[in-house]
């Protein structure tokens, strides 16, 4: 009996596999195909001759590289202003009770509420005479103030976790809470840093639509919007596209692949203390 | 080492009350114990000395001086936590030298402090570890070496023992009892075990609902407790409780329980005749006789504790135990009597709970 | 000495300053902004547009076809992605929570699919999805649930399954990872407990998984239901919201006015209901978490 359970259980997850990984497995096969085999072999499982071509135009002839970088340099500022802030705002949540704080938790969950097509507009009114349309610092602005709520939920179930009186004796100890803070309980929340920077990472990694419509200079354009850029130009040139969407895929699956543990061991702490 | 005051502290967590004026002298190098039920609100009074949270209204003074509205760390004082609360990534010597760095002390001071604490306490080959490592025993010593090392005003202790087992506590107590006695330093301690309390306080401040009930050395609170709550809660076995009758004779008062005659004491203040009364009286208080003599009981139930028996009794119709070092065989159902000095009977207000007080005998 | 106390007053809202600060800055006062558009009539890069409309737009909107397909459409693209996700996620979860060979791999990777952009799972799918370069199709056709190996893209009763399956994909990582960290809070004494008493895997499953679990599912169901709600890109990337606004939801719809027809009064106007309807529906749920918490 217990067998037959195990065999289902194997089975289920494998399947559960399966439906995951085909997609990206289909991304990396599209990726590594001759453009003049793409479409007469196309359901083929794997093309009968494989080329790295694709990769080394991508690579090579278009601006890809610099796209790459600027969506390097965004993704990290992003994670890491929003990591800051999120910290601070889940601290206070965590260990202050205050009037008023069901409005700024109203506040943060509210914004999560609408489609962000319609601020787009106005953002891009506020942001071009100061100069933040068509840079990296413009998106950084936005993507932050996007991604904080939900990492402020996040870093207040981390801080849960953590007892309460450990920045009592610091504050006994002659630290002011401040101090207590990044000396002792910081420290401890390394993988939670680690987790909730990795999430912010990967989504600001991916975001397309403020990519889009606030920059429109080669210079500072993101993966994304330069990942439809394919689309136009040669009348969607899948081998290449799928080339620099794997090439694009690597570091977030690489960084989301070490960071998910420490997700769920924090999500569950903070659940036990809930 | 400071002497500490409390001058009518209150504290209230959005409006609900938790301390409702407490007034409280600690001489210096007093060990000073505060004792009662959850919720009585002495681990608020211990955090509002701390300064971990600020007193609603009143005073506090340390050394002569006003602390309530000064921050923790500037108070000069140490405090050892029920959980420890040893921090887990530093080392036992880190933990120990925390407080001395953030007072900017030169490091080869601090390594001399730490080292001396260490050794007084018998952690000197554990500096290196971490919490993880050690033992709850050895954890809790740390965090007493943490406190010992500042050389504080006044050492504060929240409930350290009870995360400890039963051989563990016990010898704990000793170890504090005796680190007090050999630093000589002002400490308060809070739990909710009225043995503790016992063995180690100079004085016992018994709290409930957010007020001082009692103040006082614990021998007095033993044999003179001001109402049934601290009557109750000092002692083990609890003091048994009776509703009884008072007749009045002149100067002389006999305590009736459903018609049986259990004493004559003289009258206390404060009751009308005929009224009811509270009666306590402690099981070790007690002795069995041959029935006959003595007041009329029935065995109920025996329990055997290697250095006595606790006999459960039945007077009239209510229920009554008695602690007895005498080991000698009792049968379920047997009659016997029960004697007592009436000066061990202990009189209650019925409604309030106070203790009724003899009037003082003058010779007119 | 009350300027501790103020001090201490004070604190809890420097933690928050820095993120409220910014959320309201950059997009409370957008969506003010925003939300205002829909009482004018703008149309980008007409410089003679944005004179006060009034109600207008919300009249044209009742009247619009598009519209009440869209609003349909939205249930159908909400409901049947949200259930699907939370359902298969918590399969997931619960077979994640067994010990297992390999655990610790086989999480990793079957959680990959969160970390693709959202349009580029769509663009795969889509590419799965088409006959001419996809195998989805012909597989289909080979197993019998199709006809003929056709793109379901093209077909207007089927076309929203396209974008319901990538996102389904897309999606299952976000519930199991968040319900795997809330079964692993469950401590195990109680099913041992039930265990002793004669309970099987089923009856643990509903008597005591369930409603340990429940507040975190509202919670999570509740978020990724409006995110869902909200999520245009899948819909946009996929088939424009076509064919005939088979698979137009009002988030797909908000965004073809805005930047097709470049219509931004009327797409504020339709967001705005958007989100009423969402912050209704918020409101109800988290007034029925309190009425079920209420009775324990």
């Amino acid at each position: 009996m217990t067998v037959l359970l195990r065999i289902l259980h194997y089975a289920a997850l494998a399947a559960f596999l399966a439906f995951a990984l085909f997609p990206l497995f289909w991304l990396l096969k599209v990726s590594v195909t001759p453009d003049d085999l793409l479409y007469s072999e196309g359901v083929r499982p794997w093309p009968s001759r494989m080329t790295l071509d694709n990769y080394l135009s991508v690579l090579r002839h278009t601006q890809f590289p610099l796209y790459f970088r600027n969506s390097l340099i965004v993704s990290s500022a992003t994670a890491l202003f929003s990591t800051a802030a999120a910290s601070a705002a889940g601290y206070g949540f965590s260990r202050f009770r205050y009037p008023g704080k069901s409005w700024v938790a109203g506040l943060l969950l509210v914004s999560q509420m609408f489609p962000l097509v319609i601020i787009v507009a106005p953002i891009f009114r506020i942001l071009a005479p100061l100069g933040l349309t068509n840079s990296l610092a413009g998106l950084v602005v936005v993507y932050t103030a996007l991604n904080t709520p939900f990492a402020a939920f996040l870093m207040q179930s981390f801080f849960e976790a953590i007892p309460k009186d450990l920045e009592e004796a610091a504050l006994i100890d002659g630290a002011t809470r401040f101090q207590a803070l990044r000396q002792v309980i910081l420290p401890l929340t390394l993988p939670a840093l680690a987790a909730t920077g990795g999430f912010v990472f990967t989504a600001a990694w991916s975001e397309l639509l403020f990519a889009l419509m606030l920059n429109s200079r080669a210079s500072v354009t993101t993966f994304p919007s330069g990942l439809l850029s394919f689309v136009s130009k040669f009348s969607v040139d899948f081998g290449q596209m799928m080339a620099a969407g794997v090439l694009a895929l690597l570091p977030v699956c690489a960084f989301f692949f070490l960071i998910q543990r420490a997700l769920i061991q924090g999500l569950t702490a903070g659940a036990v203390k809930g | 080492m400071a002497a500490i005051t409390l001058t009518r502290l209150r504290k209230s967590f959005e409006a609900v009350p938790v301390l409702r004026g407490i007034d409280l002298s600690i001489e210096d190098g007093a060990f000073v114990v505060l004792v009662g039920p959850s919720g009585c609100g002495k681990s608020t009074l211990l955090r509002l000395i701390a300064g971990l949270e600020e007193p609603t209204s009143g005073e506090i003074h340390i050394d002569g001086r006003r602390v309530d509205g000064l921050a923790p760390k500037d108070r000069d004082l140490a405090m050892v936590f029920q959980s420890y609360a040893l921090y887990p990534h530093m080392t036992v010597r880190e933990n120990m030298s925390f407080a001395l760095k953030q007072r900017r002390l030169a490091p080869d001071r601090i390594k001399g402090a730490v080292e001396d604490a260490a050794a007084k306490l018998g952690l000197t080959e554990l500096l290196e570890r971490k919490p993880a490592a050690l033992s709850g025993g050895q954890r809790q010593r740390v965090a007493m070496g943490r406190a010992i090392v500042r050389q504080p005003k006044a050492f504060l202790f929240d409930e350290p023992l009870s995360n400890l087992d039963a051989r563990l506590r016990e010898q704990m107590r000793y170890e504090i009892k005796k680190l007090h006695c050999d630093l000589g330093a002002t400490s308060i301690y809070v739990t909710h075990d009225q043995i503790e309390a016992m063995t180690m306080a100079d004085r016992i401040v018994a709290m409930k609902d957010g007020v001082a009930q009692q103040i006082g050395p614990p021998a007095e609170l033993y044999d003179d407790p001001a109402n049934l709550f601290v009557a109750g809660f000092i002692g083990s076995p609890a003091m048994n409780f009776l509703a009884a009758t008072l007749a009045l004779e002149g100067r002389m008062a006999t305590v009736t329980m459903q018609g049986v005659a259990l004493a004559q004491t003289p009258a206390p203040a404060g009751v009308a005749a005929g009224g009811g009364v509270m009666v306590g009286l402690r099981p070790e208080r007690m002795a069995i006789v041959s029935p006959g003599s003595g007041v009329a009981a029935r065995v109920d139930l025996v329990e055997p504790t290697g250095l006595g028996q606790v006999v459960h009794l039945r007077v009239a119709d209510q229920r009554l135990k008695l602690f007895t070092t005498d080991r000698r065989g009792l049968a379920v159902g047997e009659a016997v009597g029960l004697s007592f000095h009436p000066s061990d009977v202990l009189l209650f207000h019925p409604e309030s709970g106070e203790r009724l007080r003899t009037a003082v005998v003058t010779t007119p | 000495m009350s300027g501790r106390v103020l001090a201490l007053a004070v604190e809890p809202y420097l933690y928050a300053a820095p993120s409220v600060l910014l959320i309201a800055a950059v997009m409370l006062v957008p969506l003010i902004t925003g939300l205002s558009y829909a009482f004018h009539d703008i149309i980008l890069l007409d410089p003679l547009s944005g004179d006060f409309v009034g109600l207008d737009h919300f009249r044209d909107l009742l009247e619009d076809d598009s519209f009440w397909t869209a609003l349909v459409n939205t249930a159908i693209w909400t409901g049947v992605s949200v259930i699907l996700q939370f359902g298969l996620g918590l399969v997931l979860a619960l077979l994640l929570n067994r010990p297992l060979p390999g655990r610790r791999l086989v999480q990793a990777l079957v959680f990959l699919p969160w970390a693709v952009p959202g349009f580029l799972s769509g663009l795969t799918w889509a590419w799965l999805f088409n006959p001419v370069i996809g195998p989805l199709p012909h597989w289909l056709h080979a197993l019998g649930i199709m006809a003929s190996a056709d793109n379901i893209l093209s077909d207007p009763h089927l076309a929203l399954l396209g974008p319901i399956v990538a996102n389904v994909w897309w999606g299952i990582p976000f519930f199991a990872i968040t319900l795997i960290a809330a079964l692993q809070s469950i401590p195990r004494d109680i099913y041992e407990a039930a265990s002793l008493d004669g309970a099987g895997p089923w009856l643990q499953f509903r008597r005591i998984t369930l409603p340990l679990l429940a507040p975190t599912i509202v919670i999570t169901v509740l978020l990724r239901t409006v995110w869902v709600a909200n999520f245009a890109e899948l819909i946009v990337v996929m088939t424009k919201g076509g064919p005939a606004d088979a698979t137009q939801t009002l988030a797909s719809y908000i965004f073809t006015l805005a930047f097709q027809r470049l219509d931004f009064g009327y797409a504020s106007a339709v967001s705005a209901v958007l989100m009423l309807l969402l912050l209704a529906y918020a409101g109800a749920v988290m007034a029925l978490r309190r009425a079920l918490l209420e009775p324990r």
